[in-house]
């Protein structure tokens, strides 16, 4: 039918175009990282400069140590919490209370952060003025990002949580499994792939954040994007495009392990579903 | 009996919920209560002043509103407020625009591409949002890849014209690339809740429909779009809610004329060092977003109550 290759042309066309539209910027960061000019929108032929200028580059290299360890304890945290969370929602359908606490894990999802920051930033200072702890720093970084992380984590996990086939855990129950071995046994390899993106997710977002560590860091921890800010709103700089890079390339790696590694678990575990449902 | 009905011993029930809710109000709640509080006191010194004060067997209640009154007499503010409403209002609805054939389309293509489309929507978020908004700055450049095709065919008139850039030789610093970046930022949480609903979607009720002489555009505006809604609402409001306070996309992006109501909190708390003024900056963008969030959290509701 005509009129349905012409729809069908469109609908590639628009998917060509958006999908152009949010890889564009990644393309063009890359491409000038390697340029010779040190003005990044000119091409001035090819050169490795400004990697080589990131090997020395002190202040991005302890920014970025700083952002890795504040990131990692973040991830780990906001997953864990995020689990407590997510397993509440899903488990309890009732329990005091249980509207505003749903209320207040998904607020951070979409509260602007100058207002998580500024909230937060002023209970901390109270409190070390009250009792001498905590020092502006990694760790209140690390609340910070905790607060916003777990809330994406919480939705990420209650999501897969309500796609769960619950027969599979009353089956472990009937068959003698005490609850924590049904959460240890069943219920956490059903949902790893959703706890490593939920994870995965944490990570980038705390790796990323520039509103809630401004507020909340302290002289001497300067995360990294608050080093590439404070150079963004400078100007250009191909410096800025290197390191961009970089990022770009490790997490492409690590998203592309993950996805290998949570696709061959699927599979193992359909081949297996599927043989345990073979009768005989 | 089960470990889902809920019928378990009670403690790892007070446990699993009690960790997390006790976490978020010390650290979500109380916060948010203490902006409420300090937004009502007064610098004394480097201090707040107390609200309660206990002198000679008087207990006085101080409420200071001075920071309450220079925000409504003071135009500034009331005008940033409904700057940053307006400019979060377009950009959602540019989202919107562009997200929902985006999602349409993406849940109705072949099931075998739908997880690697799905991941080529995701990919993006995994990679640092500030660089990439940082990679417009160049990319809207007079001779950047961007800035020279809009030069070229002549869509730069179109947008002095209307005027959405300063002159038609600068597409940086004005409300043109501010909307272009938070759209850009803000698309996938657009596209992810709408494609989330329409690949749910039963696709009977199509057939359904056209089987009783519905044309496809009346089967898509009166069964798709409605049963969309839920998708419609979250991603509209995830949106517009995060971009009334943005701060990094004005910051690198907008112009003199974009200033939002973020970066002046950002000011009064880092420049001026007033905290009670930022504290009812913070305020009163509650309450502008109060609505918003309460619809956006009945809507999360339904939607997983089914």
């Amino acid at each position: 039918m005509r009129s349905d290759k012409k729809s069908r042309l469109f609908s590639r066309l628009w998917m060509f175009v958006v999908f152009g539209f949010l890889y564009l910027p990644i393309v063009s960061l890359i491409v000038y990282s390697f340029t010779e000019s040190s003005v990044p929108n000119v091409w001035g032929g090819f050169s490795l400069r400004w990697y080589r200028a990131l090997l020395v580059d002190s202040d991005l290299k302890e920014s970025l140590w700083l952002s890795l360890k504040i990131a990692t304890s973040t991830a780990t945290a906001a997953v864990i919490l995020g689990s407590l969370a997510a397993a509440s929602l899903h488990r309890y359908p009732r329990f005091f209370g249980r509207t505003f606490f749903s209320g207040m894990v998904s607020a951070p999802l979409v509260m602007p952060e100058v207002i998580v920051g500024l909230s937060l930033l002023l209970m901390l200072v109270s409190l070390q003025r009250l009792l001498g702890v905590p020092d502006r720093g990694m760790v209140t970084i690390w609340l910070g990002h905790l607060l916003v992380g777990m809330a994406y984590a919480t939705v990420v996990i209650q999501a897969r949580l309500r796609d769960l086939n619950p027969q599979l855990e009353e089956a472990a129950q009937d068959l003698g499994a005490k609850p924590w071995q049904v959460f240890f046994l069943v219920t956490i390899p059903m949902i790893a792939q959703a706890l490593l993106s939920a994870w995965l997710l944490t990570f980038t977002l705390s790796l990323d954040d520039v509103v809630l560590s401004a507020f909340l860091s302290g002289p001497g921890s300067t995360t990294m994007p608050l080093v590439i800010f404070s150079r963004a709103r400078l100007g250009l700089n191909p410096s800025v495009n290197a390191i961009a890079t970089v990022v770009v390339v490790i997490v492409a790696i690590g998203v592309t392990i993950a996805s290998y590694v949570l696709a061959q678990q699927e599979r193992r575990r359909s081949l297996e579903a599927a043989a345990a449902q073979r009768p005989g | 009996m089960s470990f889902l009905t809920g019928s378990w011993r009670p403690r790892p029930r007070v446990a699993v919920i009690g960790v997390p809710f006790v976490w978020l109000s010390i650290f979500f709640l109380l916060p948010f209560l203490l902006v409420f509080r300090i937004s009502l006191a007064q610098m004394d010194g480097a201090l707040v002043s107390p609200l309660l004060t206990l002198s000679d067997g008087v207990l006085t209640l101080q409420l200071h509103l001075a920071s309450f009154i220079q925000l409504i007499t003071d135009d500034l503010y009331i005008a940033t407020y409904f700057v940053s409403v307006k400019y979060a209002l377009v950009t959602a609805s540019f989202c919107l625009l562009f997200g929902y054939p985006f999602a349409y389309f993406m849940a109705r293509s072949e099931r075998r591409w739908q997880p690697a489309l799905l991941m080529g929507v995701m990919l993006p978020f995994w990679t640092s949002f500030l660089i990439r908004v940082y990679a417009w700055k160049s990319l809207l450049e007079p001779n950047g890849w961007v800035g020279a095709p809009i030069h070229a065919l002549g869509i730069d008139e179109v947008l002095a014209f209307l005027g959405m850039i300063p002159s038609p030789d600068q597409l940086m610093y004005s409300p043109f690339s501010l909307v272009l970046g938070m759209v850009y930022t803000y698309l996938p949480f657009m596209v992810l809740p709408l494609y989330a609903t329409l690949s749910r979607m039963d696709l009977r009720l199509i057939e359904a429909a056209q089987d009783l002489g519905a044309t496809p555009w009346q089967a898509f505006w009166r069964i798709t779009v409605p049963l969309s809604r839920s998708g419609i609402v979250a991603g509209f409001m995830l949106v517009f809610i995060p971009c009334v306070g943005e701060y990094v996309i004005p910051e690198l992006l907008g112009g003199p004329e974009t200033l939002m109501i973020g970066r002046v909190l950002w000011d009064e708390f880092f420049s001026n060092n007033d905290w009670p003024m930022a504290s009812t900056v913070a305020v009163v963008m509650i309450l502008v977003i109060i609505v918003p969030l309460a619809i956006f959290g009945r809507n999360q509701v339904q939607a997983q109550e089914g």
